[in-house]
């Protein structure tokens, strides 16, 4: 079970209360009808699914309702940080690029 | 290989056992092989066979980290049926149970396949629709599929609560009579056999950290315990890890990987001869030969490879099994774990092509892959002797996430099976 804490309400709550809503940081392509059917496949469907770190999106469904990050280790569900949406993430893969890691700001 | 029969039983019971057969050798790999297999779960096993059986490469290496049949293969719940919605997946999965139907002759090992029935409950109207729709749809594919109401399910299962007094009261269910289960881990070893007797190589205790890729082609693997081993064709099947192989082949696939959980009571009575599952309350259960009950929940929806998930999801399951059969409230639980499942965002299974050549996947089976052992290592099997898809298998590539084509099974595929 995950204790997670929500930096809205400012306090730790059990995994229950939380949703984790996927990959954060992907970016929503400006001009969609510009898209070949390959990138905007990829935005919809293709994700890093990485066994380490991974910076996902979470939000307090049954608390306060609002969205925040969080940089998790999948491997053994350590929990190494929690940002707001628009920060980017201080924990990154150094075997990772950077601007793939941190993305634009979501 | 050495036949298996009651016979046989008996003559080797004269010498207390002692002179069976080794079930397969355990080679050091050579430095070339016509196709390698990465991963030996039941589907790397399966394909395996089917290359040696059907299409006499025998050539071929089972590349696997860990021991055969140790991952999601001896981690699962066993639920076998065919009762999908599209016709692409009632292609695919009426394949798979086809060849379920005689896979204990064709490898001579008794994989325990038995055709139990499995149900699926309706507690809402909108169940009801959504089961008489895959009912109708079914029929039309040839597959059999019908409904009952809660009278009937009643009598066919006593101790399942039909009444009207439960919280989520049963208002009928689908039965697919041919579905049922197996015993996971002689699918596993029976394959693993069969394979080895046609000369498969079965490498254990090596694991994949790296593809030899030269000009956009896959030319070999790079393991941790004999370095490079050479290959003309790579075929991945490795379940929860299809992301890192993908990230190994320097690309990315439109699969998720969950911890999926499940748990066993202690062994009780005989009490259900069935497989009971309800998408509305979340859980499904069966009865093992050994006499547990073994429950099934839905996956943990974050990313996870730690082979365990939260308890929440536990006591939501626990919580519907007592809804749906409240006479087993105080039967104790006795052993608890988690597989790695790779979801796809449709719930539809990728046989396919990669953008490396000579390199394919077969993976995101997610919660669901058991049943397709034996049509997804017969199909795969097809893939890498012909370097293309079997026409069963081509609705399944990675393009349909390109193209829209998907394969939505939400429905049909429930809470996890
Ligand atoms: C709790 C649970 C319940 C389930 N219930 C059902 C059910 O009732 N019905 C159903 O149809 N399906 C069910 N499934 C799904 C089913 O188990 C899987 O879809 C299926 O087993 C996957 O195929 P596999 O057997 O080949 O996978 P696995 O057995 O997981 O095989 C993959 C193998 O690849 C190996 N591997 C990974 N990385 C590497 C590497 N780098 N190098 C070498 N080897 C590697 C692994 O060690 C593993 O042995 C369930 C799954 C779980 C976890
Ligand atoms: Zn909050």
């Amino acid at each position: 079970m995950l204790h997670i804490y929500c930096p809205h309400c400012a306090e730790y709550r059990e995994e229950e209360e939380f949703h984790a809503a996927g990959q954060a940081h992907i970016v929503r392509p400006l001009d969609p009808d510009a898209c070949t059917d390959k990138e905007w496949g990829e935005y919809l469907f293709f994700r890093k699914n990485p066994r380490g770190l991974h910076h996902e999106l979470w939000v307090h469904s049954a608390g306060c309702r609002k969205f925040f990050n969080m940089t998790r280790d999948t491997q053994t569900y350590e929990i190494k940080e929690i940002y707001k949406i628009g920060e980017k993430p201080s924990v990154v893969d150094s075997s990772v690029p950077q601007e793939i890691a941190s993305g634009a700001a979501s | 290989m050495q036949h298996y029969s009651g016979f046989g039983l008996l003559k080797h019971s004269l010498s207390h056992h002692e002179n069976w057969q080794r079930v397969w050798r355990n080679p050091t790999p050579k430095k070339k092989y016509d196709v390698i297999i990465i991963g030996g779960g039941g589907h790397g096993l399966a394909t395996a066979y089917y290359l040696a059986k059907e299409h006499g490469i025998t050539n071929v290496a089972v590349i696997e980290k860990g021991h055969l049949g140790g991952g999601n293969a001896c981690r699962n719940t066993t639920i076998v049926r065919s009762n999908y919605l599209w016709d692409e997946s009632a292609a695919l999965y009426e394949h798979s149970m086809q060849l379920w139907e005689g896979l204990a002759q064709e490898l001579n090992y008794n994989v325990m396949f038995s055709q139990r029935g499995v149900y699926h409950t309706c507690h809402t109207l909108q169940d009801m629709r959504a089961n008489e729709r895959l009912v109708a749809a079914n029929r039309l594919q040839g597959i059999d599929n019908e409904m009952v109401d809660a009278e009937q399910l009643q009598k066919e299962i006593p101790t399942l609560d039909c009444s009207k007094n439960s919280r989520y009261p049963i208002l009928g269910a689908s039965v697919q009579r041919r579905a049922g289960n197996a015993r996971h881990d002689a699918v596993a070893w029976g394959y693993a056999r069969a394979a080895d007797a046609l000369g498969v190589d079965l490498i254990q205790s090596c694991e994949v950290v790296d593809l030899e890729v030269n000009d956009g082609k896959v030319t070999g693997v790079k393991t941790k315990q004999y370095g490079v081993i050479k290959a003309d064709r790579v075929g991945c099947a490795v379940a929860g890890n299809s992301g890192v192989l993908a990230k190994m082949a320097g690309f990315e696939l439109p699969v998720e990987s969950h911890p999926l959980q499940a748990l066993v009571s202690e062994p009780i009575k005989p009490f259900l001869d069935t497989v009971v599952m309800s998408n509305h309350v979340h859980g499904y259960m069966s009865q093992s030969d050994k006499g547990d009950l073994v429950i099934g929940a839905g996956i943990d929806g974050w990313v996870g490879y730690g082979q365990r998930g939260s308890y929440g999801i536990i006591e939501h399951t626990i919580q519907a099994i007592v809804e749906l059969f409240p006479c087993t409230s105080r039967v104790r639980m006795n052993r608890q774990w988690g597989g790695i499942v790779d979801a796809c965002p449709d719930a539809s299974p990728i046989i396919s092509e990669t953008p490396v050549k000579n390199l394919f996947f077969n993976c995101g089976w997610g919660t669901g892959g058991f049943k397709g052992t034996p049509g997804s290592g017969h199909l795969f099997a097809h893939t890498l002797a012909n370097g293309k898809a079997h026409p069963i298998a081509e609705p399944f590539s990675i393009k349909r996430f390109h193209d829209g084509a998907l394969i939505d099974e939400h429905g049909a595929a429930g809470v996890a099976h």
